[in-house]
């Protein structure tokens, strides 16, 4: 049975200039052990996707379609059942692992308290799974670090403490929303061999948000690239990282320096022209209309259809030939 | 002791030194000799000066602060003037009246803001929300004498649950001398629970927007939950700065409330003692006041530690 599946969900944020459509008919499925990435820039929808699955957006925002968690509805359940939901079937990393934790309890009991919430565990049986989560996420002497405060901590140590707080209660969905995205590339990578390891061996399925082709390219199976709150392009990792065909995936591919000795890597630099556009006043029609090399008149007055263009490979976008031509060509 | 601590407790002694030169030139610069106030307008000119002397206020400024500051270390306190009484027994009969009063309305503030606070903060914008503030601004335009008054007026006059003023003394059982503390308590407590209540509120919808509260949310636990563990802990910091501040506030209303309700007080003694120019009572009280409010953000500071473990230095 498909573990999670979003169906038009669109998320609409309360603006001071009006209702803003900051996700827009978003539709996907993930299977048990599945790994998924959302990527995009700042902006694009993908964190208040994740919120929206997770019951937490802001207090100006809601939620429509349907996000079924096992063949349940989660949109549709109360706060209690959401709280059921939370922490315990799935679980999340946040960005900022500074700023996340509690700065005035310790790690153990923070670590502890989703299992003590929903498993019902006494305090001596908190600690040793405590122990057993901080040895499991590589952090050295978890005796001592049990009783540590976050401000003792590194900033990888933290998104570590992050993770075991994450997977204490076995989730069988993991959300990590840019969950490297603060921290040196060094413990970036340790970070995520961690978080791949962890997922494997738990069997547990993923959605990683990260605005990073490269971090996205080298952990999930499937991906989706999300541009003004829509789904643009979507398909298996390699697929879509092999024949990236809408101008826009494209545009974010080239904006990324290449080290080797190709042709590619010789070329300027290029950048996608003008900027994000706001959420309130999205044009009708294709969200990218406004800084693409593709555009026509038949991109503006309605969305772009989505085109399958390998198995699983889909596209939204009108002049996906061209696009895919001229991609080739390069 | 820790380096935050002895850190905290030099700044103490270095705000008392500071409020000791302030309290003196105070007194200085205040019109009126002290001898012909105390030996009234009539008085020879040689008495006066015979007083003058023997009070020495003929030798020089300088003089006489260093007297006076060793007598404080020393803690060898002066005697009053116009009660021929030692300021230290003077201050303790007072005290048994002003502490307490300024402690209840402490509590009674703290209660009423933190309950206010927390409420309107979990009713964000809602209606529940606009009534407490509502509320609470209102208590923050009245003055508390107008309040004093007020309550007299309807607890005392018309309602006769309370007498109108005066203190009976602890010795005459605890509950009279209680209820007689608590209309001025409430005139005090109001403009602070008011103040109070508002910090509270805006220090806890301001952390509620913090990372780590989303957290735990994400960890599954309820809206409510999740202000009791996580929340009000941290919201805590900045409403005990507030609270430790507003301390200096409440004894310096003392002085007018306790005069309203006609309580023998510590602020009432200082009144007393200004318009007496009673200057050996006005300054060895003051000081101890002031040694007072600092001792109170001491505890603040203290308290700061207690509750956030980045203020503790382990292994110092």
């Amino acid at each position: 049975m498909t573990l999670l599946a979003v169906d038009n969900l669109t998320v609409t944020l309360n603006t001071v200039r009006g209702p803003a459509r900051a996700v827009r008919n978003l539709s996907f499925e993930l299977e048990k052990g599945q790994t998924l990435g959302i990527v995009g820039e700042s902006g694009c929808g993908k964190s208040l996707t994740a919120l929206a699955i997770m019951g937490l957006l802001p207090e100006n925002g809601w939620a429509d379609g349907t996000v079924k968690l096992a063949g349940e509805n989660l949109l549709t359940y109360s706060e209690d059942q959401m709280c059921q939901v939370r922490g315990n079937r799935i679980g999340m990393v946040f960005q900022e692992p500074m700023t996340s934790l509690n700065p005035l309890h310790t790690v153990g009991r923070q670590i502890a308290e989703a299992m003590r919430l929903h498993r019902g565990v006494n305090k001596a049986e908190a600690r040793t799974e405590v122990l057993r989560l901080l040895d499991m996420v590589g952090i050295p002497e978890p005796t001592k670090r049990i009783n540590s405060y976050p401000h003792q901590l590194s900033g990888g140590q933290r998104q570590r403490v992050m993770i075991a707080m994450a997977l204490s209660c076995g989730p069988e969905l993991l959300i990590a929303d840019e969950p490297t995205t603060a921290l040196d590339v060094t413990i970036q990578k340790q970070i995520l061999d961690l978080i791949r390891n962890l997922i494997e061996d738990l069997g547990m399925a993923m959605i990683l948000i990260s605005h990073n082709l490269g971090v996205i390219y080298q952990n999930v199976q499937d991906v989706i690239v999300m541009y003004g709150g829509a789904r643009v392009e979507s398909g298996p990792t390699h697929d879509v990282f092999a024949n990236l065909s809408h101008p826009y995936s494209q545009g974010l591919f080239e904006a990324v320096p290449q080290i080797d000795d190709t042709k590619a890597s010789r070329r300027r630099l290029r950048t996608i022209p003008g900027t994000v556009p706001e959420l309130a006043d999205l044009p009708a029609g294709c969200t990218f209309q406004d800084r693409c090399d593709y555009v026509t008149d038949a991109c503006r007055p309605t969305q772009p259809p989505v085109v399958q263009i390998a198995a699983g490979h889909n596209v939204a976008c009108l002049h996906v030939d061209a696009a895919r031509k001229q991609w080739a060509a390069r | 002791m820790s380096v935050f601590l002895a850190k905290r407790f030099v700044t103490f002694i270095a705000t008392l030194l500071g409020a000791t030169v302030l309290t003196f030139l105070a007194l200085e610069i205040l019109p009126g000799d002290p001898a012909s106030v105390i030996l009234g307008i009539d008085a020879p000119q040689s008495a006066v000066d015979a007083l003058r002397d023997r009070l020495g206020l003929d030798r020089p400024i300088l003089e006489r602060y260093f007297d006076w500051l060793e007598d404080i270390v020393t803690l060898r306190f002066g005697v009053s003037y116009t009660y021929s009484t030692p300021v230290l027994e003077l201050v303790r009969a007072r005290l048994a009246i002003t502490f307490p009063l300024a402690i209840l309305a402490m509590l009674l503030s703290a209660f009423v803001a933190f309950g206010l606070g927390v409420f309107a903060a979990s009713r964000h914008n809602r209606p529940g929300d606009v009534t407490v503030m509502g509320i609470s601004q209102l208590g923050i335009s009245v003055p508390n004498f107008w309040l004093a008054l007020l309550l007299i007026l309807l607890f005392a006059v018309q309602l006769r649950w309370f007498s109108s003023g005066g203190f009976p003394g602890w010795h005459n059982g605890v509950w009279p001398a209680f209820k007689a503390l608590i209309l001025p308590a409430i005139a005090l407590a109001t403009v602070q629970g008011a103040i109070l209540a508002r910090f509270t509120r805006s220090a806890v919808l301001e952390t509620m927007r913090e990372d780590y509260v989303r957290t735990a949310r994400a960890k599954g636990l309820s809206r409510r939950a999740t202000l009791w563990r996580h929340v009000l802990r941290n919201a805590m910091i900045p409403v005990i700065t507030i609270m430790g501040l507003q301390f200096a506030n409440l004894l310096a209303g003392t002085i007018v409330v306790e005069e309203v309700f006609a309580m023998p007080g510590l602020g009432r003694l200082i009144l007393q003692a200004i318009s007496n120019r009673d200057v050996i009572v006005v300054r060895d009280v003051v000081l101890m006041l002031a040694a007072f409010v600092v001792f109170i953000n001491f505890v603040v500071d203290v308290l700061y530690a207690v509750i956030d473990p980045r203020l503790k230095p382990h292994d110092v």
